[in-house]
């Protein structure tokens, strides 16, 4: 317990969430304006865009209650905390034991909870509009996500991402199980950051946004906050993927050494994920609203089977 | 190759064909249909083959050829034609609510592991782990034969029905005797070749494959 580099170990690792997290958007935003042929803002734009809603004064319509001031702080801070639970860098961070997957899970859709209902708060039309079809999305991706979280949890017995990424690193696992869990979970990070077949990033087209219907309401540094929340929670879903399915490199015991080299693998992983992302994208359309129940309907199957086969062919 | 990672890839194809069986519950068009129903031979003739190396059973090479000429060639090319014929390569059908067609899918799959997993115990082949899935894949065929209308539907149901029961044969005990292989492979081209000519005459009837139609041949006896 006396070794502080731990503790400094989660520090830098929330911090960098915090400060690659914006990057990690603008890149994804930059190959997606190449592959449509646009030139588009480098990769640093949203950083300027961050800075410049920060120095904007924050407007609250006048019947706005608590919750819609308090929900951007609660939304950045609980993102913030999600990124010192998920070994990034390393595994058995101090904050480790305090959550496992599903508490992670549940922390995100605290996130979400407060969210929706700051967006039926001031009680406009596209808030309340944007929330309802936010939690129809979460109701059915939210099974869906902890089935493919069991299944992992199943092949590795345990919930703790500590101990996931331990027993992972003891062997690949070429198990149609873990196949069949990483489809499921890629469809459902997909719905769960609002990228294109469920929700559209980059629209205001009023009948189809979701995400951005519910936090028309926002501006200035609360917007800032909320966007900056979003594009972390992209990132964190990445690293998420990668510590369930893929963790090779993270540092198994907090050392100076394996740190850096852990660092070195966890970007060149996260800018891999930030190119196939629009790649992905691009060879997709948007789902009509109704059509997105069975694509998480799809995630749901997948993960169910991963779970099935891992007690039909793996015993 | 270690025995250990024989069974592996076995239980990957093995998986595979499985969410193939999922595939063509939820399809909507005819052609991906039918290459869903492709890819789940190949599949199948894959584990086959593997089966007959790791168990070194000569038969079963046959039997995964004799599945890759049928299942991945021919009656998907005769059913393409068929399609082509009849112009219905632009059908989409309207189907009833795919997640809850997907749920019971898994809630059979479920019962297959429970009534597989006794049999299973008496088994030492090294398939013995797929039975559970080879029930399966029969169930799923039998569940897209009852919720489709299209006829070509129901009928590449019916094919993966057949496929479902030549995987269990496999996998419970290396196969059936030549013989009844070779008389099951007949019986099913002969069988893709008469719903040829049903489609052609259910078409001429209703002018539509969509089979609900066919309530209409009910006699109206009140009137």
């Amino acid at each position: 317990m006396n070794d502080p580099l731990p503790y400094v170990l989660t520090i830098v690792q929330a911090a960098a969430l915090l400060l690659l997290a914006p990057f990690m958007v603008g890149w994804v935003r930059l190959v997606k304006a190449r592959l449509q042929n646009r030139r588009g803002a480098g990769p640093l734009q949203p950083y300027r865009d961050i800075r410049k809603l920060f120095a904007k004064e924050a407007v609250v319509a006048a019947n706005a209650s608590w919750i819609f001031r308090f929900t951007p702080y609660l939304v950045f801070g609980v993102t913030v905390l999600a990124g010192a639970i998920v070994p990034i860098l390393a595994v058995d961070l101090p904050l480790a034991p305090v959550a496992d997957v599903i508490a992670l899970v549940a922390i995100f859709a605290l996130a979400r909870f407060f969210i929706a209902l700051a967006g039926l708060d001031v009680g406009t039309a596209f808030g309340g509009m944007g929330s309802s079809r936010e939690m129809t999305i979460a109701s059915l991706a939210e099974p869906a996500m902890l089935m493919a979280i069991f299944a992992t949890s199943l092949i590795t017995h345990s919930t703790s991402l500590s101990t996931i990424v331990a027993e992972i690193h003891k062997g690949v696992l070429l198990k149609p199980s873990f196949a069949f869990a990483l489809i499921a979970f890629v469809l459902i990070a997909l719905a769960e950051n609002g990228r294109i077949p469920v929700d559209n990033p980059a629209t205001h087209l009023e009948l189809t946004m979701i995400h951005e219907a519910m936090i028309l309401e926002y501006s200035g540094r609360h917007l800032a906050m909320i966007e900056w929340a979003g594009m972390m929670k992209l990132m964190l879903f990445s690293l998420l993927g990668i510590a369930l399915f893929a963790p090779w490199g993270i540092a198994g015991t907090p050392g100076g050494g394996s740190v850096v080299l852990a660092f070195g693998v966890m970007a060149a992983k996260l800018l891999a994920i930030a190119t196939g992302l629009p790649v992905l994208e691009m060879g997709l359309a948007k789902l009509r609203f109704f059509r997105v129940s069975e694509f998480l309907g799809v995630a749901f199957l997948l993960a169910t089977l991963a779970i099935l086969s891992h007690f039909i062919l793996e015993r | 190759m270690s025995p250990v990672f024989l069974a592996q890839v076995i239980d990957l194809l093995s998986a595979l064909v499985l969410l193939l069986g999922f595939g063509l519950l939820a399809q909507r068009r005819i052609y991906a249909l039918l290459h869903l129903f492709a890819w789940q031979g190949l599949f199948l003739a894959a584990n086959t083959a593997i089966v007959a190396y790791g168990a070194g059973v000569r038969h079963l090479y046959f039997s995964a050829l004799m599945t890759l000429a049928m299942k991945v060639a021919l009656i998907p090319y005769i059913l393409h034609v068929l399609i082509r014929r009849m112009k219905i390569e632009r059908d989409v059908e309207t189907m009833v609510n795919v997640p809850l067609t997907l749920l019971i899918g898994i809630a059979l799959v479920v019962l297959s592991y429970n009534v597989m997993s006794p049999i299973q115990e008496f088994s030492t082949l090294m398939t013995r782990s797929t039975l559970a899935i080879a029930l399966a894949t029969v169930m799923l065929g039998l569940l897209m034969m009852i919720t489709r209308r299209h006829a070509v539907a129901q009928v590449i149901g019916f094919l993966a029905m057949e496929n479902g029961l030549f995987f269990a044969a496999t996998s419970a005990t290396y196969g059936m005797p030549m013989v009844v292989e070779l008389g099951v492979a007949l019986d099913i081209l002969i069988a893709a070749l008469i719903f040829g000519v049903f489609f052609f005459q259910i078409r001429t009837t209703f002018e539509s494959l969509d089979l609900s139609k066919m309530a209409r041949l009910k006699e109206d006896v009140g009137e």
